[in-house]
């Protein structure tokens, strides 16, 4: 329901112009071209995103990458960093990498974590003695990783996989400061130039329509293999694979993915706050506006996952069509920008729940239509790999349905709730668009602070707000990617 | 919220009947506030309500001050200025603002023409020149901004002084511009009324031939001109200033080349106010408007944020051309709400973004 609110408003929005006018809109020669960019930009990002997280979560569970604990935490911390802020930080300091390269660098850069966490996740649950027997039948290590390894991964890999090509078909923030022109430009020019907003609303949906054919394609790519462990499996690590020289150009790729995602953007902030001209604000005003972002954040993750638990569930266990709606729409909205969620919840609020309007439960809702597929993906793909026979079990012995839920589904699938409550938690701590219309008047975020002083091209007075950001960002993102290693033992 | 608000109100009340009786001046006696008609804004109090696409920074220090003088407590919520205006459109009637202060006159002729604005009272209107207001008098100008050519000295030792000179091949690929940005569509939109729509076309079509290059922002124009990855850049003539508060002026080379002459390069557009027809509180948004036009508010502009102040005659910061030395083109701001003309237009000759 939540999810199709923004959906049903566009639509009303859109025809409500006639159809006259949509058929125009969309059949514009330069609505085609920019579609055609963003798939292609979206396309791109995704395969690198793929290469590159399922290789690095690969050699972190598999190999004996030397400082593997270290690197395995290190390689999640783009989650904390707002790809905005790390495009400006690219662009701010060579002007030439803007454009299609750059742009490309900065969403790999920010995004490809969502790919290597769901896949390092179930690396970790894969039983090893799969990969064992098929090495003992003869095959070589390369050959059990892309035949049998990679197979097994593909939930999680599609999975991960969706979630980049709908953030980058929904970014703004990165593509507007790399100058790539994108098919998001003409909505934000439609508010921004054209103050249209049924303008808007129309392009949204062709957006919506993009939107859609990628889901259906990540549904078909997401396979039907079972991917459970049956039976007791083994609760013990693979024993790791030597690389041996191989070891070097490992460490090289590894160097070459944290260096510009994590190094250069800390390092640029850094830079900005010592050659700062004028006075760096207050620290009671960041840990104010600290505080709010945390509560924020907290309380988006805690809803998205309440949502996404029954979603999630029914996602892994049931494939009828109904099921399928429901799962879909709570990713389509994802592929939308924070604006047009914002102005569709605008609608909502201001005419329906008046009392709620501008205050916290309603911009909680406005995340958790934004960020629930983060936490619909990771329940989903976590309940899928929990073996179904232990739910039978269960049930046979006597045990109601939601009994089985609160005993052995969610347990169960834990690692996965955990991670899906901190990757909105973290999307909601960079959220801007939808926080600046919703949120309660005098409450400030530390994304808030941030536009406040970019707007006005103060990037010193900005850093000590990025800063704390990503620090504080990177607290539970290195939890997020620390928790995966330690499994718990039986 | 009802309970919130009404107990703001009671603390306000409280507040300006203590204050009352030292203080037997009205809150505000801006220029042009003297005629009959005024509101009573002595009276006014409680809360106003401003959606403001002019962010904090530049704006807040002036409403902390009209709060101290008046007691009547400013809650801001700032943003970009379309999307306010897109927000207001969307709320309508039930819109919780009293007052839109916006960025840009465009914005302000969206939400007018939708009908959501209360007509002025005479007395605020006829404080700014006829120019720089609505026709209708739902919206009046705060602050004028004028389109200027920022160059760079070393790679544009002699920038242009006219659109035209923008033309001349030694400036091809050397031009960076905001396409999307409401400031240069506005410039295209007074191209166009300037010159007619021919003209116009065939201007535009010149200059996309010169492979100017295209940034998300002004202030990102700015930057580029500073650093020298482009000559010259079309931009608002404050942004210069805003770098030098930011970074200090020994970090900026970059100049504005100010357009007179009535040439279209040189559009004059505002930054304004309308109170909203759905306000709860007008005569507390009344006495926000007049104190931006008073001589408070307008020296706040010229001096702080260095626009050019339209109400009670006061001049401009040291160095920058009056607006009388200027000579913008004649345009009746109203003409520019033909934004999506202009869109066509630009996607037409291949300049962008329709």
């Amino acid at each position: 329901m939540l999810a199709v609110i923004p959906m049903w408003y566009l639509v009303d929005r859109a025809s409500g112009e006639g159809w006259g006018a949509v058929i125009d809109e969309v059949w514009r020669r330069r609505t085609f071209d920019l579609v055609t960019r963003s798939v292609g930009l979206a396309v791109t990002v995704t395969v690198i995103c793929v290469v590159v997280g399922v290789t690095a979560a690969w050699l972190v569970a598999r190999t004996d990458l030397p400082g593997r604990r270290f690197i395995q935490v290190a390689l999640a911390l783009p989650l904390a960093i707002p790809s905005y802020l790390s495009a400006f930080a690219w662009v701010s300091w060579r002007p030439s990498l803007a454009g299609f390269g750059g742009a490309v660098l900065v969403l790999v850069a920010t995004s490809y974590p969502y790919v290597y966490l769901p896949t390092l996740a179930a690396l970790r649950r894969l039983d090893p003695a799969h990969e064992e027997v098929a090495r003992s039948l003869g095959r070589r290590p390369m050959q059990v990783a892309v035949q049998l390894t990679l197979r097994q991964l593909r939930p999680a890999i599609t999975a991960g996989a969706l979630l980049v090509v709908l953030y980058v078909l929904s970014d703004f923030g990165a593509v507007a400061t790399m100058r790539y022109e994108v098919f998001t430009w003409v909505i934000f020019g439609a508010y921004r130039a054209g103050f249209n907003p049924s303008r808007a609303a129309i392009l949204s949906c062709v957006l919506i329509g993009v939107a859609m054919i990628v889901v259906a394609a990540e549904s078909r790519a997401r396979g039907r293999a079972e991917v459970a462990r049956i039976g007791s499996g083994t609760p013990r690590t693979a024993r790791p694979l030597p690389l041996g020289p191989g070891r070097i150009p490992a460490l090289s790729f590894v160097s070459a993915i944290l260096v510009p995602a994590v190094v250069f953007p800390v390092a640029r902030i850094l830079y900005w706050m010592q050659t700062s001209e004028s006075e760096l604000s207050p620290l009671g005003e960041v840990a104010s506006a600290l505080g709010s972002t945390l509560a924020l954040s907290l309380l988006a993750a805690v809803a998205a996952i309440l949502v996404a638990l029954p979603v999630g569930i029914l996602a892994a266990r049931f494939r009828s069509m109904t099921v399928r709606t429901i799962e879909r729409s709570t990713y389509v909205a994802h592929a939308l920008p924070g604006i047009v969620i914002a102005i569709s919840l605008v609608f909502i609020g201001a005419r329906v729940v008046r009392p709620i309007y501008q205050r916290t439960p309603l911009l909680v809702i406005g995340y958790v239509v934004l960020f629930l597929p983060l936490a619909v993906g990771a329940v989903r793909t976590s309940v899928e790999q929990s073996p179904i026979r232990l739910e039978e079990v269960a049930r046979s012995l006597g045990t109601t349905s939601s009994g089985v839920v609160r005993r052995v589904t969610a347990p169960l699938a834990m690692p996965g709730i955990a991670a899906g409550a901190t990757m909105v938690f973290l999307a909601t701590m960079k959220e801007l668009p939808a926080t600046l219309v919703l949120r309660p008047t005098g409450t400030e975020t530390l994304a808030l602070r941030l536009w406040n002083f970019t707007t006005v091209s103060d990037y010193s007075a900005a850093a000590p707000y990025a800063l704390a950001l990503m620090v504080f960002a990177a607290v539970p993102t290195a939890l997020l990617g620390g928790a995966l290693s330690w499994r718990r033992s039986s | 919220m009802r309970l919130k608000n009404l107990s703001v109100i009671v603390a306000a009340l409280v507040l300006g009947a203590c204050s009352d009786g030292g203080d037997t001046e009205p809150a505000v006696a801006g220029p042009g506030t003297t005629g009959a008609s005024a509101a009573p804004t002595a009276a006014a109090t409680g809360t106003v309500t401003v959606y403001s696409g002019r962010s904090e920074s530049l704006v807040k220090p002036l409403l902390d001050a009209f709060t101290a003088e008046t007691g009547i407590t400013v809650e801001f919520r700032a943003g970009d200025s379309g999307e306010l205006a897109a927000q207001i459109l969307t709320e309508g009637d039930a819109s919780p603002a009293d007052l839109f202060f916006s960025q840009d006159a465009g914005a302000l002729g969206a939400v007018e023409r939708a009908g959501l604005m209360s007509v002025l009272p005479a007395s605020t209107v006829d404080a700014v020149p006829s120019a720089y207001r609505s026709k209708a008098g739902m919206w009046v100008g705060t602050s004028g901004r004028a389109r200027v050519v920022l160059y760079n000295p070393t790679q544009a030792p002699t920038p242009p002084t006219g659109i035209d000179g923008l033309l001349d091949p030694q400036w091809k690929g050397k031009i960076g511009f905001a396409p999307t940005n409401a400031s240069w569509q506005s410039f295209v939109t007074g191209l166009r009324v300037v010159r007619g729509e021919v003209a116009a076309k065939a201007w535009l079509t010149s200059f996309a031939a010169q492979d100017p290059v295209a940034f998300e922002k002004n202030g990102a124009v700015r930057d580029a001109v500073n650093s020298g990855e482009v000559a010259l850049g079309l931009i608002n003539h404050y942004y210069l200033f805003e770098k030098i508060a930011a970074d200090g002026a020994s970090a900026v080379v970059a100049k504005n080349q100010f357009i007179g002459g009535g040439d279209p390069g040189g559009l004059v557009n505002v930054a304004g106010v309308g109170i909203l027809s759905s306000s709860d509180n007008k005569p507390a948004a009344q006495t926000l408007v007049d104190y931006l036009l008073s001589a408070t508010g307008q020296d706040y502009f010229a001096n702080k944020t260095y626009e050019y102040p339209l109400a009670g005659g006061g001049s401009p910061a040291d160095g920058l051309p009056t607006l009388e030395e200027l000579q913008p083109p004649k345009i009746d701001l109203s003409d520019l709400a033909s934004i999506a003309i202009t869109q066509e237009l630009l996607a037409d000759v291949g300049l962008l973004t329709a």
